[in-house]
C-alpha cells in the first residue's frame, strides 16, 4: 500500500517555464475523480470540523437525548416534532446523523495527528540517518526492517494490550506503527539527494548541519513522503476504526467512526441496519476520498511521469 | 550459506528475546499485578506474603530471569480467569485460528491469481479495469466493515449463511476440524472470505503486474514466435515466471492473516486465538495476553525465517548480499 515514489529529478527547465505549485496544480486537475476525491474530502473535513454548528443535536448532551426516540428508522420524525432523524436513531434516542459527524471530528482528529506525529519523528530519524550513515543508519533500519515484518495492526494491539485505552495511547500506538514507514522513505530519498552537487556546494559554503539538512536536503525529500503520508492517514483511520471497533482504542466518552459502528453492530441482526451502517458509510467515503486523492498525488509528484 | 543462516537464525533469536523484554515489561514492571492478583481486602501482611511467594519482592532482573526460564519450558503462568495454563489454553484454539487462515489464503490464491492474469492480459477492457478497481477497494476498507456488510447481505438479508460461531466439527487425532462437516463449511464461509480480501487485492495486484512485464520479456516474444498457443503462452511460460513473487508473499502474508484474524474472529465469533486475545484483554486475564503476544511474535518470527532461508535458496543474489552485509 504504501510503495515508495522515487525522489524527484530536478528539471530546472520546466521549472523556468511554469512556476511548479502551478504545475502541479494543473496535473492534478487533470483527473477529475481525483477532483472529485478532493471535493468529498473537503466536505467531509468540513462537516467534522463544523459539527457543533452543523449537527441538529448535540448528541453528548444527555439533556438533548430522549429515550422514547430510541432505534427510529431513517426519517422519522422526533417525538417532540422539532427535528427529523434523516439517518434514524440509536438506542438512546440519539440522532445518527449528528453522531457521525461528531465521531468524524475524532476519526479525522486522531488520524492527523498521529500521522503527523509519526512523519515528524520518522522524516527526522530518516533524514538524519539517509546523511550521516554509518552505525546508526544501520541500526535504525534494522529496527525499522524487523518492525516492518510485523503488521502494523499487530504492534498497535500489542501496545494497546500492555498500555490500555485512551486518546493519548491510540495516538501512541499508531505512531508506532506508523514511524518506520516514514523513516524509510525518508532515508532513501535522503541517500539520492545527499550526493547530489547542490548538498555538496552548501557543505562547501560552511553552512551548519541543521540549516543542511531541514533547508536544503529536507524539501528535495518531501515528495515521495508527501504520497507516503497521504496513504498513510486513510491506513491510520482505518487502523483506529479498527482498534476501537474492537474495543481497544477510544474510551466510550471518545466516540469515534469505529466505535459507533461497533455500538449497532448487535443491532444489525434485528435489522435496525442504520446504526452500524451509516457510521460505516461515513467511514468508507472518508478512506475512499483520501485514497482518491493520495493516488493522484502519487502521480503527480512522480518524476518519471512529468519528464514525459 | 552456513553463515547466513546463521546470521539469520541469531538475527531470529535477538527478535524474540526484544521482544520478551518488552513484553514483560509492558505487563510486569508498569502497574502493580498484585493489584491483580490479590483480593483488595487483604491485610499488608497478606500482600508482602503473596509478593514473595510470586517472586515479586526480588529485583525485576531476577523476576526478568525467571519469567524467561519459565517461558523457555513453555509456562507461561495460569490464566486468571479459567485458572489453566495459558499457554495451554491458546494452543487449543490454534486450529479454528489456523483453519481459518488456511481457507482464507486458499481462497485468494485461487482467485487471485486468474482474475489478476486475466486483469494483466486485458488492462484496458472493461473486466480488466472492474478487477483493478476492485481491488483497490480491497486494499482500502477496513476489514471489520467488509465482514460488517458481509453478515448485513449474506446473514440478515438473504439468510443464507450463518453469521456466528464455528458450527459443528469433527475430530481429528483431538483435533476438532470444521473442514469435514457441511456445517462447518457453511459456517466458514464468510469469516473466510472476509479474511481474505485484503490478501485477494494484493494477489490481484502482484499478479497484474507480473503478467504486464512478463509479456514485455523476450521469451514471450520467443515463445509466441515458435507458434505456441496462447494458453501455452500464458498457462506455463508466464505464469512459472509470475509465481515466484507471489510464493514468497504467500508465504510472508499467512503470519499477517493470523494477526488479522483477530478482527474477523471477533466479528463472526469465530472461536479462535484472536477471539481469545480480545477477550483476555477486556478481562484484564495478563498471562493470556502475554502467552498469545509472545505465541504469535514467535510463529512470526519462525515464518519470516523460513521464507528468508528459502528465498536464499531460491535466489543466489540474496545470499550473496547476506553474506557480505
Amino acid at each position: 500500500m504504501s510503495e515508495t515514489s522515487p525522489p524527484p529529478a530536478t528539471s530546472p527547465a520546466e521549472a523556468d517555464v511554469e512556476r511548479p505549485l502551478r504545475r502541479l496544480v494543473r496535473m492534478y486537475a487533470e483527473s477529475r475523480v481525483a477532483l472529485f476525491g478532493l471535493a468529498l474530502l473537503l466536505a467531509i473535513v468540513l462537516a467534522a470540523l463544523l459539527a457543533p454548528w452543523l449537527a441538529p443535536q448535540n448528541p453528548y448532551d444527555l439533556i438533548q437525548l430522549d429515550m422514547l426516540d430510541g432505534r427510529l428508522p431513517p426519517g422519522s420524525a422526533s417525538g417532540d416534532g422539532r427535528l427529523t432523524y434523516l439517518l434514524g436513531t440509536d438506542e438512546q434516542g440519539r440522532d445518527m446523523l449528528s453522531a457521525i459527524l461528531y465521531g468524524l471530528r475524532i476519526s479525522v482528529g486522531v488520524g492527523v495527528v498521529a500521522t503527523l506525529l509519526a512523519l515528524a519523528i520518522g522524516m527526522a530519524l530518516g533524514l538524519a540517518a539517509g546523511y550521516f550513515g554509518g552505525r546508526f543508519d544501520a541500526i535504525l533500519m534494522r529496527i525499522a526492517d524487523i518492525q516492518l515484518s510485523f503488521p502494523s495492526i499487530l504492534v498497535a494491539m500489542i501496545l494497546l494490550a500492555l498500555f490500555g485505552q485512551g486518546i493519548d495511547k491510540i495516538v501512541i500506538a499508531l505512531v508506532a506503527a506508523q514511524w518506520a514507514y516514514y523513516a524509510r522513505t525518508t532515508r532513501s530519498a535522503a541517500l539520492v539527494e545527499g550526493r547530489k552537487e547542490y548538498i555538496e556546494a552548501a557543505r562547501l559554503l560552511g553552512l551548519s548541519t541543521p540549516r543542511i539538512l531541514f533547508r536544503h536536503l529536507l524539501p528535495n525529500c518531501l515528495p515521495p513522503l508527501i504520497v507516503v503520508a497521504a496513504l498513510q492517514v486513510a491506513a491510520a483511520i482505518a487502523l483506529e476504526a479498527t482498534l476501537s471497533f474492537l474495543g481497544l482504542g477510544l474510551p466510550v466518552t471518545e466516540p469515534s467512526l469505529g466505535l459507533l459502528i461497533a455500538n449497532g453492530f448487535q443491532y444489525l441482526y434485528s435489522g435496525r441496519y442504520w446504526i452500524s451502517v451509516f457510521p460505516g458509510v461515513a467511514l468508507l467515503l472518508l478512506i475512499l476520498a483520501i485514497n482518491l486523492v493520495a493516488d493522484q498525488l502519487r502521480d503527480v509528484l512522480n518524476p518519471r511521469l512529468q519528464s514525459q | 550459506m552456513p553463515l547466513f543462516i546463521l546470521r539469520r537464525i541469531l538475527q531470529s533469536f535477538n527478535v524474540l528475546f526484544v521482544m520478551s523484554l518488552l513484553v514483560f515489561a509492558g505487563v510486569y514492571a508498569i502497574g502493580n499485578p498484585l493489584d491483580l492478583l490479590v483480593d483488595p481486602n487483604a491485610t499488608a501482611d497478606d500482600m508482602a506474603r503473596a509478593a514473595a511467594s510470586l517472586g515479586l519482592d526480588q529485583p525485576l532482573w531476577v523476576q526478568y530471569g525467571r519469567f524467561l526460564a519459565n517461558a523457555m519450558r513453555g509456562d507461561l503462568g495460569n490464566s486468571f480467569i479459567h485458572g489453566v495454563p495459558a499457554l495451554g489454553l491458546i494452543v487449543e484454539r490454534l486450529p479454528a485460528t489456523l483453519e481459518l487462515a488456511v481457507v482464507a489464503m486458499l481462497i485468494a490464491v485461487l482467485l487471485g491469481i486468474p482474475l489478476g492474469l486475466w486483469a494483466g492480459l486485458k488492462p484496458d477492457s472493461w473486466t480488466g479495469r472492474a478487477i483493478m478497481a476492485g481491488s483497490i477497494l480491497g486494499f482500502s476498507l477496513p476489514t471489520f466493515w467488509v465482514g460488517l456488510m458481509l453478515i448485513m447481505v449474506f446473514a440478515v438479508q438473504l439468510g443464507w449463511l450463518p453469521a456466528s460461531g464455528r458450527g459443528s466439527t469433527a475430530d481429528v487425532l483431538g483435533v476438532s476440524i470444521s473442514l469435514l462437516t457441511a456445517d462447518g463449511w457453511r459456517h466458514l464461509l464468510l469469516p473466510a472470505a472476509n479474511l481474505a480480501l485484503f490478501k485477494l487485492s494484493l494477489i490481484i495486484r502482484l499478479t497484474r503486474s507480473g503478467t504486464r512485464e512478463a509479456l514485455l520479456q523476450d521469451y514471450v516474444k520467443f515463445a509466441r514466435a515458435k507458434g505456441l498457443s496462447n494458453a501455452r503462452v500464458v498457462g506455463v511460460h508466464v505464469l512459472k515466471n509470475i509465481l515466484i513473487p507471489i510464493v514468497t508473499v504467500v508465504g510472508l502474508e499467512f503470519g499477517s492473516l493470523i494477526a488479522f484474524s483477530v478482527v474477523t474472529e471477533s466479528i463472526f465469533a469465530w472461536p479462535g486465538m484472536g477471539k481469545l486475545l480480545l477477550d483476555s484483554i477486556t478481562q484484564l486475564d495478563r498471562p493470556v495476553v502475554v502467552a498469545y503476544l509472545l505465541l504469535v511474535v514467535t510463529l512470526y518470527v519462525l515464518i519470516n525465517l523460513v521464507v528468508d532461508l528459502l528465498y536464499a535458496a531460491l535466489d543466489p543474489r540474496v545470499r550473496l548480499a547476506g553474506a557480505r552485509a
